[in-house]
């Protein structure tokens, strides 16, 4: 170190690689400045080096080709990528920990072990087994490897490269061998080999067992069950995947993707999602309640005939039937031989069934928003945003041509905005540009929360007058048009209003129109609700039907049916009818774009009216399935027909969490707090429905828990258990308490794993910077002690 | 091991659903895709070998950027010419199939987009991913001076040790922020 201007002036003279530094005068003060750092390489050396650097190659631009390698950040970096290393320079290199991190791995060994598993089968020389085959070009950045094997240390390197990887392969199949066997298949099978190689490896990993493996026919079996069953079970274990059930529309939504990508598969996924939360729901209710109450008729039913129109509006023949609550008696079944002993009470198996629905899906709900959470939560969440769009953002589904190029055309448009937001940054803008644009949101602002408000008072104006109304068949409907009319229209006002508010993001503009959405939607089934508990239930009109229930269910019924009928006449007015409108007359070649988010809320808006219902309509869920049987029908065919695919881009498995998140936070929860109000405060009606004469629902389970204690000795011990539970405040507290102190476990590891990423990247860099400084020294070394070989390597 | 006929032995199939991430309707769909793509001499051979050329005729395959560096990668021919065994084929099916780990997944991937299989994407090959990502017409191409700061950008970003190429760890530490990875990188038959 000591003797730096000698060595200086020896390397730039002879070495071609540094093509800037032509002169020797600023090359020699650049090569200093760069010995300097070489002593405190913790110090801030980079700094400098860059200055120079940058100086360097800004007097020799002039000279150099216009290259794009030669910007100075580029040169910085390659300063590692000479072409005359030595070979103990590039043996060092080469099994340095970042050149083999990819082979060091079982990633890395499999590569090594693939390479070698081609050498016994033909003879070429050992050089060529570790020499890269692709013909690179030979132009400065080539790699180290290539150099290798023209050395002449190339024969000692290959084979102490060939058997190196002999002995990765070998540790590969002891590994393999000291696990058990179901471990080691799927060690095996989660390694990058290829299939060849993964037969030889648990070929000599597995022998001993292999005998006795089933695959082997020689084994006699003289019991053929035994065997079958031997060999059913291995397969279970061996293959991981048990939702293979969920194949249901499986190639249908393979060639959605196909066209459209990810995101709209998202919105189906979600809808396929929803069938089998209700078929779920529909299949616990039917087998609990509404299968004894059919078996088990009501004494007091008086069939009504069938007409078209009370299937439309839920009156005449299907308030008498199982679809509604006013059906369902008190009786308690004792006829049948399990029932003797047990006594089947209709009224508490009501609550219990809807209850334990609510409290199953409750669960489910929760458990797939923590997964999905989980999978798109980042630990450290630093700006890779432009080097995760380059390698993440292609998607490998899209199979045509034009919705590839559709694909190239958005990720180019992503990378050049991306790319000029960093250049210019944030826009200045004029204090007018500002307050103008203050003023646009606020009005739009002001636009929507007025409509979504006169919305509201309108509809619970109506469905005032709508009491006064009561027997007029088809006026019924009327109220829940307008309800699906709102709906519809108004998302259209909202999409205006976001059309001049212009938003900056893309993401932006989606969450303030889910946010609208849901605004509205909230505030029709919150006036809706109020409506039906806080007027209906209380004040007991007698023009209100004597049943309330049957009342309420039957208008959620309706809404659903209108809702579902709205959406056909949308998707064939405003997609089908648009397109031919905009091609024939307008001459224009634009389809209208699927439009994922507001298809997803209204989707939710349907299951939450399901929800709802379920208390008063036990069957609404199978109306429900039906709906969204035909839904996917018809909005698949609608948008192979009609739609393009959107131009902006989609984060699914974000958007797929902000749905199942809105799915339970205002959906589900709001309806389990409308079903939860309504069984513990609300008097039934006195003349229907299974909970005549009691005080409220819940009632019915306090007198079935006490009828049972009589029974059973076990039973008695639970109900005096439950009672003990829910009547001390206890039981509330501890439970609660774990969980936060759970989450605040969660978030302290959380925090400690981000400081812990951070010093390690700290540390990854300054060990990139030790390296570049040792190598560098061993090279001048090298160097210093073999000036003849410097001329040699001085031709290339 | 091979195919014979147009049966696939049932010693072979469930070998096969042990060491791949496919299930057994897949692998036979695989198999009867892959015989279609034969020519009729080539049916009764032991281990038929399928040229590049006629794999990319599979609609699958035909349109994507990354066609031909995905035969290449499988492909465990001597002369590396792209050209699949079976087994090739299913060893391609399973890294690009739903249950295929993280780790896999981006393994293939970085051998996919490391254009002269130096095994670190270095400015050559970023250059040629951006180009590929972007498309043939000149409206979403990058100029020159837009892809030297977007790979400038991509090597401050994901370069950790800072030696001017992304190699397999660095690669698979982006990807692990990107949840959408998995669900893209996946081919149906």
């Amino acid at each position: 170190m000591a003797n730096g201007g000698n060595f200086s002036v020896n390397i730039c003279e002879e070495d071609h690689d540094y093509e800037n530094l032509g002169e020797s005068g600023p090359s020699r003060d650049s090569f200093q400045v760069f010995k300097e750092p070489a002593c405190n390489v913790r110090g801030n050396p980079e700094d400098i080096q860059m200055e120079m650097f940058t100086k360097n190659s800004d007097t020799s631009d002039s000279e150099s080709t216009s290259s794009s390698k030669e910007s100075s950040n580029v040169y910085r970096v390659r300063s590692l990528q000479r072409n005359n290393w030595s070979a103990a320079t590039r043996r060092v290199l080469s099994s340095m920990p970042s050149r083999k991190t990819g082979l060091h791995s079982s990633a890395g060994m499999a590569v090594r072990a693939r390479q070698t598993c081609a050498l016994p089968k033909h003879q070429t020389s050992s050089c060529d087994s570790l020499h890269i085959p692709r013909a690179t070009q030979a132009d400065i950045t080539s790699p180290e490897f290539e150099e290798i094997s023209t050395e002449d240390e190339g024969n000692n390197l290959a084979d102490s490269g060939l058997w190196c990887a002999e002995t990765n392969k070998q540790q590969l199949v002891s590994d393999l061998r000291g696990v058990s066997e179901g471990e080691g298949m799927r060690k095996l099978r989660a390694m990058p080999l290829s299939l060849a190689d993964k037969m030889e490896i648990r070929k000599h990993s597995f022998s001993p067992l292999a005998k006795n493996s089933v695959i082997n026919r020689n084994v006699p079996c003289h019991n053929l069950p035994c065997m079958y069953l031997s060999r059913m079970w291995r397969h279970c274990r061996y293959t991981p995947r048990f939702s293979t059930s969920l194949k249901l529309w499986h190639s249908s939504m393979k060639k959605l993707s196909g066209r459209y990508g990810t995101g709209v598969l998202s919105y189906f996924t979600f809808l396929r999602t929803l069938l089998f939360i209700n078929l779920l729901f529909f299949i616990i209710t039917f087998l609990f309640l509404v299968l004894p109450q059919a078996i088990h008729p009501p004494p007091d039913s008086h069939r009504v005939s069938f007409s078209w129109i009370g299937l439309l509006t839920g009156i005449g023949y299907l308030s008498q039937s199982l679809m509604f609550y006013g059906y369902y008696s008190n009786i308690t079944i004792k006829t049948t031989s399990i029932t003797s002993v047990v006594p089947y009470c209709i009224p508490t198996a009501y609550v219990f069934t809807i209850t334990m629905s609510f409290f199953i899906i409750c669960i489910i709900l929760v458990y797939s928003m923590s997964k999905s959470f989980g999978k798109s939560f980042q630990v450290f969440k630093s700006d890779g945003n432009l080097s995760e769009n380059v390698f993440c953002s292609w998607d490998f589904k899209v199979t045509k041509k034009p919705s590839i190029r559709l694909q190239s055309e958005k990720i180019s448009t992503r990378l050049k905005e991306q790319l000029s937001e960093l250049t210019s940054g944030e826009e200045e803008r004029t204090l007018v540009q500002l307050f103008r644009n203050f003023l646009v949101h606020v009005a739009a602002w002001f636009i929507c929360l007025a409509s979504i408000f006169f919305s509201a008072l309108g509809i619970y104006l109506l469905s005032k007058k709508a009491i006064s109304k009561m027997h007029q068949n088809l006026d019924l409907l009327f109220m829940a048009a307008v309800v699906s009319g709102f709906n519809l229209l108004l998302p259209g006002i909202f999409n205006f209003c976001a059309w001049m508010e212009k938003h900056n993001s893309p993401s932006t503009r989606i969450y303030v129109s889910i946010f609208r959405n849901l605004l509205l939607k909230i505030c029709i089934i919150g006036v809706l609700c109020y409506h039906w508990l806080g007027k209906i239930a209380v004040e007991q009109d007698p023009q209100v039907s004597k049943c309330w229930e049957n009342f309420v269910g039957q208008e959620l019924y309706r809404l659903l049916l209108m809702d579902f009928i709205f959406t056909v006449l949308y998707t064939f007015l405003g997609e089908f009818v648009w397109r031919i409108f905009s091609q024939k007359i307008l001459r224009k070649n634009r389809k209208p774009v699927f439009d994922i988010a507001r298809n997803v809320l209204e989707l939710v808006y349907g299951q939450t009216l399901t929800w709802l219902g379920v208390l008063f309509a036990p069957l609404l869920p199978a109306v429900q399935i039906v709906k969204l049987f035909v839904l996917f029908y018809m909005k698949k065919n609608s948008l192979m027909l009609n739609c393009q695919a959107s131009k902006k881009p989609w984060r699914a498995t974000h958007m797929t969490t902000v749905f199942i998140t809105l799915l339970f936070f205002p959906s589900f929860l709001g309806a389990a707090v409308f079903v939860a109000y309504t069984v513990w405060i609300i008097k039934p009606p006195s003349e229907c429905g299974p909970f005549r004469n009691l005080t409220n629902m819940l009632e019915s389970v306090k007198l079935w828990a006490e009828r049972m204690k009589d029974y059973h000795q076990i039973l008695s011990w639970l109900i005096r258990a439950y009672n003990a539970f829910t009547d001390n405040p206890l039981f509330l507290f501890l439970p609660s308490g774990v969980f936060l102190l759970v989450i605040y476990f969660r978030i302290q590891v959380v925090d400690g794993q981000r400081r812990i990423i951070r010093r390690l990247e700290k540390q990854i860099d300054d060990e990139g910077k030790d390296k570049k400084f040792l190598i560098t020294q061993l090279q001048y070394l090298y160097e210093e002690n073999n000036p003849n070989s410097s001329h040699r390597h001085r031709g290339r | 091991m091979g195919t014979t006929a147009s049966q696939l032995p049932k010693d072979s199939l469930s070998e096969y659903q042990e060491l791949t991430f496919l299930t057994k309707q897949e692998i036979l769909l695989a198999h009867r895709r892959f015989t279609e793509l034969l020519g009729r001499d080539e049916r009764n051979h032991p281990n038929p070998r399928v040229p590049m050329q006629v794999i990319l005729t599979l609609p699958e395959l035909k349109s994507n950027p990354f066609k031909t560096r995905i035969c290449q990668v499988f492909s465990t021919s001597e002369d590396k010419d792209g050209s699949l065994t079976f087994e090739d084929f299913l060893d391609l099916l399973s890294a690009f199939s739903d249950s295929a780990t993280l780790e896999i997944k981006s393994h293939y991937a970085f051998r996919i987009f490391d254009f002269d299989d130096d095994g670190t994407l270095d400015h050559s090959d970023l250059e040629k991913l951006v180009n590929c990502l972007t498309g043939e017409t000149e409206d979403t191409r990058l100029t020159s001076e837009e892809m030297r700061q977007l790979i400038n950008n991509i090597l401050d970003e994901s370069d950790i040790d800072k030696d001017g190429t992304v190699n397999l760890s660095e690669f698979q530490h982006v990807i692990s922020r990107s949840p959408d990875f998995v669900s893209s990188f996946k081919i149906v038959l």
